[in-house]
């Protein structure tokens, strides 16, 4: 039977659902893995729903699966770090080590070195952290951490806002988007357009080994990445957009969904480089216009009635053509001609 | 081993001595010659098994720090001033988390106005930061204080700040005797961390505390600061014998014995304050000094033990609490509060205003006389300030501010 | 290592807080009604047995359709498959082939030479079957599966029944035919072939039956009454079919008009094509988007180069020459006479136009009902006659087509009911669950793929022999067609739920024994639901 099985390439779910009895199992998942790291364990108190907690576990599991589970956690403060580590309880089952805000990267930095040091550089290191800790009070850090190609995988999870401290805007909240401190209101309600921080494209500047995005919906995707990102050496950086129930006003069910509507918009793209050039990017397999993404979201209730018809086409225009750009930059929509 | 040498030098080769395996580096006047010579010393491989990071900034070169201190290296930097309060934020969690770095700190003045030249202030702004903090008189003391810091904050998982004051010993060159590296090997053994980031072993360093266990974190990082009283005579004293030189403790008392007027200081005036009270000893003048070499823990009973003689105690400060006044002159009071004794601050040296053998002795011959105010400005220029409150009374947002000056 | 006070934490320790404790829904999971399953006649459990088919266990799926339906390689064939057009795979692209899977396995069975074990203790019973078409070979074969004794009766010379005497061999190569009723018959069927049943009552008393079931088909085409002169050659699509079958080829000239739009006018006309017409022509009274003739049938039959004469009837038929009537669809979209009439030349005139049943063999059975031409029967396909069980295009029960599908439906259905019968048990009635309808798939997760078409043999090649048109997949392409089932509404083990949940509470339980939640940390987040490709989980409030 085995024979006749393995030329057929094709597995019935592929490799866009977690697991899938067809693929042999080295080809598979580390999350279906019933001995997978469990990086992020139960009991932590990230709320219902929660992108984040998703990612990260995504990530880890798939660093410690790469690393033969050699490998140190430094985390910044945020969601992340509240969420798993109330005293006297820890989520994480990684050598895990939280400092500030704004040092993660630094603090890697100073894992890595420490290890050289040591003769311990069999293990590796991973920084994480929010788009807050990453973005904007962790810039500094980070760009310091690219700039002297430390050996860390820094990995941000993008959730558009500072989402801990009750949903403030920080420099990754999209235009448009209500936050507590662009709140929805007056002639131009939401965050202002043109603003912010492209946080992998400034690490492509940097021209580190390797600079990648990827979401939580994606899960192949992603650990591909973070297994090749692990098969480096040097700075790396591993951007994840991880949906917010809380922060962006949708479902607790809908935040795989949401990611995935980020991508398949265009609005998110998904890509990797290497050494400042884009190398790869995942094309759009059912391309959607961006008001699918932006309907279900609560921060985005402004720019609709009450039954779902957009009152603001002009600011959905320029969220479109946000996503229109994406997808010639990085040639998300490869038969496209633009 | 005696040389000829300038203090950042010399502290940089006590330090190499150490065999510390992470360096950070970010300049900053006056500790920069410090870490320029550690650099070239692991580029060249006389420093080996470290690594020499050139951060990003001063935030960054403690977090390296404590990221390298967290997986067992031994870790060092070094700063000033604003540096200092630039990293200050990851100079409190090195502390929280029981991290044994070790800091060189060559005083500096803090602006507003910008002023790169030698007093307190900047070790001032950290004193409750859970960080020992030993103040060096010498070039020779801030080596040998180097060398014991290492052996006291991994002794104790607390982070050694080791005070040397900016350009008067950074700068300066003069004898130092620096010790065999056989000698140091035997004093600063291998770093064995309390705790240690390990892949084979993990943890979670570094949780949320809320208010049900805060207090009791702070309470046991209290009592850990406290045995460092114990532990840094021991050290000093194995120090001392190995090398052959006076201990670096705790304080150090200097013809207090009887005296009725002592002279409190920390740092390099000592040197200064100690030529006044022999000159006034042959004058008569029953006065002696007393050093401060460890600011935090503050050892009161040392000092408590050294002042049973005073009357009357002079504090000399570097810094001083706006608003307030003498810092240290605080504690020394806080030291004395059961006994009769007046305690006076002079306030000296700030943003490096040489201190002048002559001011001191007048202001030391006021005290003995009784005419001393209980804060006194060493060499104000009391005419440049008259000039400016004159200024500001024609000034309508200043006026108030000159009328309650004159006032008092 | 002694770690500091509050500020180091031992790894996992938060499995003590138990998050279970904020959920407001709980997810469960569930198991729906496939599509396919529901629409096939013959009650295949077609899910399940692709999901054998999909790790290439061919047996296990073989096995798994010969539960229900014992003529897979014919089945392969002849069904017209209302499981793809059930399909909810056509939301994504296109039906899975199911059809050509099965004929795939059952064309593996035979080659292989499977057989299925009676198993089960001669219970002593023996029943009678009338007739050996799909209807009556599946109540025979179900029937000894289940330990009676059975003999067939057939009239006519070969068993198959319409298999073998309607369906033509381009579509149903008979050594296909013949290996699955040897099949059968090795399993101990005793069949007696050109023994017509006169009277099913007097048989069932003779042969000491307990029971019987009478699948005889729809065999008499019908004769409307179209005037016709002396000369013209009128005959029906079935006596056509079944003389072709026994070698009688009918005379049908140069231009033969087929009269009717159902499946036997295609097959008629495609076998006059075959037979050497050199001009086929049908002619339909509505049109094409009326005829019941399955699309697949009029698409070859074109290809083949069989004209098409939408919204005509034939008023009269003489030597030669027909007279047309041209047609209009009303305001009730029936057709209707225009009074307009066109001659149409024709050597032969084959009427297509249904068949009957010859019910003779009831004559004098008071309790069976066949008012309006057919055997009406209960939803175990018995007759008012207790004992006596009928199916397949000769009785209208619970399915309403007539088709080889359904026949085997009808024949599995009674062979239960009549053991049921037999041991004066009463069948308990099937609980099927809700349907799992597409609406509760999240299709983003199945991989984009196209169906995999059979090979298909050249229209050219097609004029002058009885060689199978539609060839067979190859291993490969049969495995990857059976990938592409998407499991709707069951469980598949794709490890989403496993892998998409926050909390880590879901458990593993190993290879076919699916998942289970962990309700001590589960928040209820409904990730899993939502993310679940086939819609095997549903969300339910939580009553704490």
């Amino acid at each position: 039977m085995l024979s006749e099985r393995t030329p057929v390439r094709f597995y019935q779910v592929g490799s866009f659902a977690v697991g899938n009895r067809l693929v042999e199992l080295e080809r598979r998942s580390a999350q279906s893995d019933p001995r997978r790291a469990n990086s992020l364990s139960s009991g932590h108190r990230a709320c219902a729903g929660c992108g984040e907690a998703l990612g990260a576990r995504y990530a880890l599991d798939a660093a410690m699966r790469a690393t033969r589970g050699q490998l140190i956690c430094v985390n910044s403060t945020g969601c992340l770090e509240v969420f798993s580590t109330p005293y006297p309880e820890t989520s994480w089952r990684v050598a895990w080590l939280h400092s500030l805000f704004a040092n993660a990267a630094s603090v890697a930095t100073g894992v890595a070195a420490g290890l050289r040091a040591t003769g311990r550089d069999v293990v590796r290191v991973v920084a994480q952290g929010g788009d807050g800790g990453t973005a904007d009070i962790g810039f500094g850090a980070l760009s310091g951490m690219f700039e002297r190609n430390d050996d860390v995988l820094f990995i941000c999870y993008d959730n558009q806002g500072y989402m801990n401290t009750g949903v403030q805007r920080s420099s990754t909240t999209p235009g448009a988007a209500r936050t507590a401190t662009t709140q929805a209101v007056g002639p131009q309600p939401g965050n202002a357009f043109g603003q912010g921080k492209d946080v992998a494209r400034l690490a492509m500047a940097h021209e580190i080994p390797y600079v990648a995005t990827a979401t939580v919906a994606d899960l192949f995707d992603l650990e591909s990445k973070v297994e090749r990102a692990m098969s480096l050496h040097g700075a790396r950086y591993l951007h994840v957009l991880v949906p917010c129930p809380l922060g962006w006003g949708t479902l607790s069910k809908d935040t795989i969904a949401l990611a995935r509507l980020a991508h398949e918009t265009g609005i998110f793209p998904v890509f990797e480089a290497e050494y400042g050039e884009v190398t790869s990017s995942v094309p759009l397999r059912h391309r959607t216009a961006v008001e699918e993404y932006l309907r279900p979201q609560k921060r985005f209730a402004h720019l609709f009635d009450k039954s779902g018809a957009v009152t603001s086409p002009d600011v959905v225009a320029r969220i479109q053509a946000l996503a229109d750009r994406n997808i010639r930059r990085y040639s998300l929509v490869p038969d496209e001609d633009q | 081993m005696q040389r000829q040498i300038e203090g950042s030098l010399a502290i940089a080769e006590a330090v190499a001595l150490c065999r510390p395996q992470v360096v950070c580096a970010y300049p900053i006047s006056p500790q920069t010659h410090i870490i320029e010579a550690l650099g070239a010393m692991v580029k060249e491989g006389a420093l080996d098994n470290c690594e020499f990071v050139n951060v990003d900034s001063e935030m960054a070169a403690m977090s390296v720090a404590i990221g390298a201190s967290a997986v067992g290296a031994r870790s060092y930097t070094a700063t000033a001033s604003q540096g200092l309060l630039y990293m200050i934020e990851a100079v409190y969690n090195a502390a929280g988390l029981g991290l044994p770095v070790v800091m060189t700190l060559a005083n500096r003045a803090i602006g507003a106005p910008i002023n790169i030249w030698n007093d307190h202030t900047d070790a001032m702004a950290v004193r409750d930061a859970g960080w020992i903090q030993l103040f060096a008189e010498t070039n020779q003391e801030a080596v040998d204080l180097h060398v014991l810091a290492f052996a006291l904050a991994e002794e104790l998982s607390v982070p050694v700040m080791v005070c040397v004051d900016g350009f008067i010993l950074t700068h300066s060159i003069e004898r130092v005797d620096l010790p065999d590296q056989d000698v140091v090997d035997r004093l600063v053994p291998p770093f064995a961390p309390r705790q240690v980031l390990d892949p084979n072993d993990p943890v979670s360093i570094g949780a949320m505390v809320g208010p049900e266990a805060f207090t009791e974190v702070r309470y046991l990082a209290q009592l850990r600061m406290r045995r460092a009283l114990e532990v840094i005579p021991e050290l000093a004293e194995r120090n001392a014998d190995a090398w052959h030189r006076p201990p670096t403790g705790l304080i150090h008392p200097y013809r207090s014995i009887d005296a009725t007027l002592i002279v409190v200081a920390m740092g390099s005036v000592l040197g200064t304050i100690k030529d006044v009270v022999d000159d006034l000893r042959a004058t008569g003048v029953n006065i002696g000094a007393l050093g401060i070499s460890c600011f935090r823990p503050f050892p009161v009973n040392e000092v408590r033990e050294q002042l049973r003689s005073a009357t009357r105690v002079v504090v000399v400060e570097k810094a001083f609490s706006i608003g307030n006044g003498g810092v240290l002159s605080t504690d020394i009071a806080m030291a004395l509060r059961d006994r009769r004794v007046t305690v006076h601050t002079v306030v000296a040296g700030l943003g490096g205003r040489p201190i002048w053998a002559a001011s001191l002795r007048a202001l030391f011959v006021n005290a003995a006389e009784g005419t001393l105010p209980a804060t006194v400005f060493c060499d104000l220029n009391e005419e440049l300030v008259e000039r400016e409150l004159e200024r500001m009374t024609h000034d309508r947002s200043s006026r108030s501010l000159a009328r309650r000056d004159r006032a008092e | 290592m002694t770690t500091p006070f509050a500020i180091t934490l031992g790894v996992g320790s938060s499995l003590a807080n138990k998050t279970g404790s904020w959920r407001v829904e709980r997810p469960v999971y569930v198991d729906r009604h496939p599509p396919c399953n529901n629409a096939c006649p013959a009650g295949e459990a077609t899910q399940g047995w692709l999901y054998q088919a999909e790790e290439g266990n061919y047996e296990a799926a073989w096995r798994l359709i010969m539960a229900s339906n014992p003529l897979p390689a014919i089945m392969g064939r002849a069904c017209f498959h209302p499981c793809e057009s059930a399909c909810n795979r056509v939301q994504i692209d296109e039906a899975v082939g199911i059809n050509a899977v099965e004929r795939f396995l059952g064309d593996r069975a035979i080659d292989e030479g499977w057989t299925v074990p009676v198993s089960a203790p001669p219970s002593g019973k023996r029943v009678l079957v009338v007739g050996s078409g799909p209807a009556g070979l599946a109540a025979a074969y179900h029937l000894v599966l289940l330990g009676h004794e059975v003999v067939v009766y057939e009239a006519a010379p070969q068993c198959g029944g319409m298999l073998r005497y309607g369906i033509p061999q381009y579509r149903l190569p008979r050594a296909v035919v013949d290996a699955e009723i040897d099949r059968i018959a090795a399993m101990g069927v005793r069949f007696e072939v050109e023994r017509r049943v006169e009277n099913v009552a007097d048989a069932m008393q003779r042969g000491a039956f307990d029971a019987a079931f009478v699948g005889i088909g729809a065999q008499r085409g019908k004769h409307p009454d179209i005037p016709s002169g002396d000369a013209a050659k009128v005959l029906d699509a079935v006596s056509m079919l079944h003389g072709v079958e026994e070698g009688a080829l009918p005379a049908l000239g140069r231009r033969v008009v087929i009269y009717g739009g159902g499946d036997t006018a295609m097959d008629a006309a495609r076998t006059a094509q075959r037979l050497g017409a050199a001009e086929t022509i049908l002619v339909y009274r509505r049109t094409r988007d009326q005829m019941p003739a399955h699309d697949e049938e009029v698409c070859d039959a074109a290809l083949e180069g069989v004209q098409m004469r939408w919204l005509s009837t034939v008023s009269r038929a003489d030597g030669g020459r027909l007279l047309i009537e041209t047609m209009v669809l009303n305001d009730q979209g029936l057709a209707e006479g225009t009074g307009h009439f066109e001659e149409l030349e024709a050597d032969s005139l084959v009427l297509a136009l249904g068949q009957d049943t010859d019910l003779t063999l009831f004559d004098g059975d008071v309790a069976v009902d066949t008012t309006r031409g057919v055997v009406h029967v209960d939803d175990h396909q018995m007759t008012g006659h207790a004992g006596l069980f009928c199916g397949g295009d000769a009785a209208a029960g619970p399915s309403a087509e007539r088709t080889v599908t359904a026949a085997v439906g009808d024949g599995a259905r009674a062979a239960a009911a009549i053991d049921a019968w037999l041991a004066g048990v009463t069948l308990a009635p099937t609980v099927i669950p809700p349907l799992a309808s597409a609406d509760r798939l999240n299709p983003w997760y199945y991989a984009d793929a196209s169906r995999t078409l059979r090979p298909r043999l050249e229209a050219a090649r097609r004029r002058s022999n009885f060689d199978e048109v539609v060839g067979g997949l190859t291993a490969e392409d049969a495995l990857f067609e059976a990938r592409r089932c998407m499991s709707c509404g069951n469980c598949f083990e794709c490890d989403n739920c496993y892998g998409v949940c926050p909390d880590n509470a879901v458990i593993k339980l190993g290879p076919g024994q699916r998942y289970e939640f962990n309700l001590d940390y589960c928040k209820g987040c409904g990730i899993c639901a939502t993310e679940c490709p086939c819609g095997a989980i549903d969300m339910v409030p939580e009553h704490h």
